[in-house]
Parts: structure tokens; sequence; C-alpha cells
């Protein structure tokens, strides 16, 4: 953990992010202060101060004078857009260049994302 | 407003620093200021002048020309200025008596002494209290020499190799220790250390010192993004290289890997990718490497 090379405070606000996306951390919850989470992870408390205060000058979290740390009412789904917005040129478009690379026809890509649906609908 | 708020509390002050032993000069015209209540990584190769630089803090010894001053002061013959900093040397500097009788003589040197946290922390790197010192094994010396820095909270405190013979777990405990002694009672440390890579997560600012001058002084992770690994076709890589602080290369077939350094503010990485060159990250101690061994190359 901690190790792909960017700075550890961007990957600090990254992991919080996906945290909030995923409802591990609700909105309008609290989040570990900066002492808690640099403890944890054993990293420099400075580092987790600066990936929490970049999650605050992008209202994910917000101070509460002498509490705490608070994931901003509205924050889930600002970032569900972001990501949306980047799904296609990050994720589709890679994989696209990948099939065109491999000779993996359009349709079979189809037929197995319509597979994927279908297991997901019977385990439900 | 008041301007002494806007001060920074600078803990270490050092000015044009010159240290020799006989003609052999360890270090050379360094300057720097530390800021109170951080922890610095203090990182160079063998030899560099680390030790040196932190005697010269301790008031082990005194610089030939230069100035120092810790909180203010001339760290030199000030007996009250040396409770305060504390130097925990590779030797560990123990005399020969049972762990429990250091732990007693240097509680009352110490004003600031935890009695409990020494005690906690002896249990914790199993060091055994009513054994003498010198039938410890190497790595409970270096861990009794971690309790006695830790325990000793002086406002600065400084630890120079002093986890040699450690195992990696014993090492994990000394930097989860001490972050957690560090985020209740703040103060300022400096960790010397060839283990880049497990111990960079801990400091805030890392110093670079190379054969006797001070090359870096930086956050970690400004320090990190410097640093970059760039790869492509072999031409396109070469016109791009042209006036970049290149640090090594690598060729392999028609594709070539450079690694720079790079300048805060460039606009390096954006054009990189603009220019369809990969982009990757340089481990802290890849640079550290390439740093300090630039004049070594043949």
């Amino acid at each position: 953990m901690f190790d792909d090379g960017t700075p550890i405070y961007q990957q600090i606000a990254t992991r919080i992010k996906r945290d909030i996306l995923d409802g591990t951390i609700a909105e309008g919850e609290q989040v570990m202060s900066t002492n808690q989470y640099a403890a944890f992870y054993r990293i420099n408390p400075a580092t987790a101060a600066k990936g929490f205060h970049q999650l605050v000058e992008e209202d994910v979290l917000h101070k509460r004078r002498g509490i705490g740390m608070y994931v901003t009412e509205g924050a889930r789904e600002r970032l569900l857009a972001q990501r949306r917005a980047r799904f296609f040129v990050e994720v589709v478009e890679p994989m696209a260049a990948e099939a065109t690379l491999l000779g993996v026809p359009l349709a079979d890509i189809f037929s197995h994302l319509e597979e994927l649906e279908t297991q997901k609908r019977r385990m439900r | 407003m008041n301007p002494s708020f806007e001060e920074p509390n600078n803990v270490v002050e050092v000015d044009d620093l010159r240290v020799s032993y006989g003609d052999v000069t360890a270090l050379e015209g360094v300057s720097l200021t530390l800021e109170a209540n951080k922890i610095y990584g203090l990182i160079g190769r063998n030899g560099s002048g680390k030790t040196s630089l932190m005697s010269v803090l301790a008031a082990f010894r005194r610089p030939d020309s230069g100035q120092v001053r810790v909180e203010g002061r001339d760290p030199y013959e000030d007996a009250e200025l040396a409770s305060r900093i504390c130097l925990i040397r590779e030797s560990g500097d123990l005399p020969t008596a049972k762990v429990r009788q250091i732990l007693s003589m240097i509680a009352r040197l110490r004003p600031d002494w935890d009695e409990a946290l020494a005690q906690r922390l002896l249990a914790r790197f199993k060091v055994p209290a009513d054994r003498n010192v010198m039938k410890l094994s190497r790595g409970m010396k270096s861990a009794l020499g971690c309790v006695i820095g830790l325990a000793s909270r002086a406002p600065l405190t400084m630890f120079d190799e002093s986890y040699l013979g450690m195992d990696a777990p014993a090492r994990y405990i000394f930097i989860e220790e001490l972050l957690a002694d560090y985020v209740e009672h703040p103060r300022t440390f400096i960790v010397s250390t060839h283990l880049i890579e497990e111990f960079a997560r801990l400091f805030e600012e890392i110093l670079i010192i190379d054969k006797g001058r001070l090359i870096v002084h930086d956050t970690v992770d400004t320090l990190r993004e410097r640093g970059v690994a760039l790869s492509g076709p072999a031409e396109i890589v070469d016109r791009f290289a042209l006036g970049l602080e290149v640090l090594g290369e690598h060729t392999l077939g028609r594709t070539k890997q450079i690694t720079v350094y790079c300048h805060p503010g460039d606009d390096l990485r954006r054009q990189a990718k603009a220019a369809g060159l990969e982009l990757g990250a340089l481990p802290l101690q890849d640079l550290f490497v390439h740093l300090t061994t630039r004049e070594d190359a043949p």
C-alpha cells in the first residue's frame, strides 16, 4: 500500500474518495482524524493532513471546529459524476484499444457484458 | 498582525557549517533551518557526514567554523540545553550495566522522561530488564537505544542508524511507536537511515547529504514527484531529453528509458504525455542513488 509512486497524500485522498463512493463512509458521517489515520497507516501526520486538506478544498470533507472532519452532503453524487465523466476516457477507450490490438471483435465484448448482466440477475 | 506569530519556530539553525577530522573534511558549507515539531529524514551514503552533523547538533563535538543554534542557543557546553537534546548513536553509547540500571540513570538526566512508556516499549521489544547490556544481541541493544530515545521525550531527538541489527518486525514497531508518541507529544525528530523506502513514510521532510554537502532539503512528496522515468522510442526520448537533468538512461532495442530530475513547477509530465512518452514514478531510493552517485560514474 502507498507505493505506486504518486504522492502519498494523493493516495490518501483517493482512498477516502473510494470509501465514500462505495458507501463505507456515509455522507454527514465523521471521518477518522488525521492523527488516527497517521497512526493506523503508519504515515507522517502532516502527510495525512495534506490528503485531508485536499478533500476539504474539493468540498468532499468539511471541518467542524474542534470536533473533526465530516463528509459533505452531496459529496458522493459529485464524486460519482466526476468518475462517470472519466469512465469512457480512462476505462472504455483503453479497453477498446486493447481489443483492437488483440483482434477481439466488438460483438464479443457486447455478448460478454450481457452474459455478466444475466449472471448478476440470477444472483439476486 | 503580530509578526512574531507568523515566524516559524525554528529548532535548528545551521549556517555555513564546516567540520573536519585532521585533513579530512566531513562537512562543508552546510546551512539549514529546521522547523520545530517535524520529523526529518537524514540520508546519505556512508561517510557522507550525517553523523558529523548530528554530533555537532548534540554538542558532541565543536564545529571548525560556521554557526550552530539549537532553540536559538549555541549547544556547545550548554548543560541545560543538552538535557533537551537526545542523540541515539548506532553504537548505543551504553555503559556496562543492567538494562534496568541504565534506564534509571538516564531517567535522572532527562527532565521529560516517561517511565511508563519506557517499560511498555521494553516489553514490546522483548528486551529483558535484568540482563547486562553486554549480553544483549545487536538487535536488542539497538532496540534499547530506541526505547531510550523515545522515552526521553527530548524536544530535539535524533536517531543515527539506531536500528542496525533490528529485524523488520522490530523496525515496524519502532516506526509505529515513534509516530504514536509524536502525535501525542509533538517534538522534532531527525532520523538517519539507509532504509529509505521503509522509513520514508515516517518523514515530513528529507535532507540528503552527499560528500559533506547538503544537496536536497525538500518535503517527501515533493521529492517523490521530482524523479520521473520516461520511456518511448529512442529518437523521441532523445529529443525530449534536451535541456533536462538526466540522471540515468537505459536502452532496450528501439526503446529508451531515461530518468530525469524535474524542478518544481515544471510542466514536464504534461509535455511528456503529449509527446506520447510513457511516464513512470521513480522510487525514492533510486532517486537517492542517482543523486549521490553522479560524479562516481566512469
